[in-house]
């Protein structure tokens, strides 16, 4: 009897560990990365609240301060596209598709970083 | 030897440091370069601008073209197409003298569109420029219809590609920020102060207000400049020369 329960046990941790694998997390691409401001675990819990703590801040003071929206996109901007949007790949729509959380900071910010674009705009003329 | 050499060289140093420092934790440095990124905007400082007519030349748009470029706007003239700066052409019919003269947000003392708005998204900053907090902003343009300039525009279609240190949208109503974003990284200079100087005429003096020593406290001291609408009380930070 105590061996079929463990059979039956390691049948269930097996089930559970598949159940985990099923899960499809995102693959980000994290554009040029580098080291953050916080630690990446804190961000991505984080991120959400700090930006709208600085925006208070930045717009009603003028101080642009640790956290911005800019920073984040220019160094996380895809490599391939020059954007943090475009494909479920890309830093922010990734993890945003996958939350189902919809962002619309980027109706009114820039998604790319001015100095990559110019140049890139520059290369196309 | 070379200790009695560091132990002079230390001196001097600390000479040349208690020069700059006028109070404790305030340097001279830092009144000739403005604030540093995470201070905040001052009440210490009013900025504004001195505009001399006589200089400003007719049909010459540089200004405008300068402002559309800093920050992104399509520069289309439509009605509601946004627009922050526009040249405004005037004719004395009995004299016919002929003025022009670039016309945007006059960054008032008493803004009207911050007294009307509902949601607190018009407001005033410390060191007098007003602004639009677009995350507030509800579109309802109150602060339009308030305005006795014609000053502020509502962005009407979606928008794409804005630069990123002057965020716009569809929904919101936006105007002259003085190029808040020059001014919060230190740069004493506006897109059309800039432009007008390029283009020789320096009809546009852009600075502080409040600084006895500014160059623009200095001339409107000297001579006979004028607040548009003056009647209204509003106490706006742009002055108007020769009109």
């Amino acid at each position: 009897m105590k061996r079929i329960q463990a059979i039956f046990l390691a049948l269930v941790l097996l089930a559970s560990g598949a159940a985990f694998a099923d899960v499809t997390v995102p693959h980000l691409d994290i554009g040029k990365g580098g080291h953050c401001v916080n630690d990446p675990k804190f961000m991505k819990l984080n991120h959400g609240d700090l930006l709208k703590h600085q925006r208070t801040i930045t717009v009603h003071q003028g101080v642009r301060g640790r956290y911005s929206l800019e920073k984040c996109v220019n160094c996380h901007a895809s490599r391939v596209n020059n954007s943090v949007l475009g494909t479920d790949r890309n830093f922010c729509q990734g993890c945003h598709v996958y939350a189902a959380v919809k962002i619309d900071c980027f109706e009114c910010h820039s998604s790319r970083p001015e100095t990559v674009s110019e140049t890139l705009t520059e290369v196309a003329k | 030897m070379s200790e009695e050499l560091d132990r002079r060289q230390f001196l001097k140093g600390s000479a040349m440091l208690a020069g700059l420092a006028i109070a404790p934790g305030m340097l001279l440095y830092d009144l000739a370069h403005g604030r540093s990124l995470n201070e905040p905007a001052s009440s210490a400082v009013r900025w504004g601008m001195l505009i001399d007519t006589n200089q400003c030349e007719s049909g010459c748009d540089d200004c405008v073209k300068a402002c559309n470029k800093e920050n992104g706007l399509p520069g289309g003239t439509r009605p509601t197409d946004e627009q922050w700066m526009r040249k405004v052409e005037l004719k004395d019919m009995r004299t016919g003298k002929a003025t022009s003269l670039p016309m945007m947000c006059q960054h008032c003392e008493e803004p009207p569109c911050v007294d009307v708005c509902p949601t607190g998204a018009s407001f005033k900053r410390a060191d007098g420029i007003v602004l639009v907090d677009r995350h507030l902003c509800i579109g309802c343009r109150y602060c339009m219809m308030a305005c006795p300039y014609k000053a502020r525009s509502f962005v009407h279609e979606p928008l794409h590609d804005q630069k990123p240190d002057v965020p716009r949208g569809k929904g919101t109503v936006e105007s002259c920020t003085l190029c808040v974003q020059r001014i919060d990284r230190g740069e004493n200079t506006t897109a059309c102060a800039e432009a007008c100087s390029k283009a020789g005429h320096k009809a546009i003096l852009f600075g502080n207000l409040n600084d006895p020593n500014s160059e623009i406290s200095k001339r409107i001291k000297t001579v006979a400049s004028t607040q548009i609408r003056a009647d209204l009380g509003l106490n706006p930070g742009l002055h108007y020369e020769g009109l």
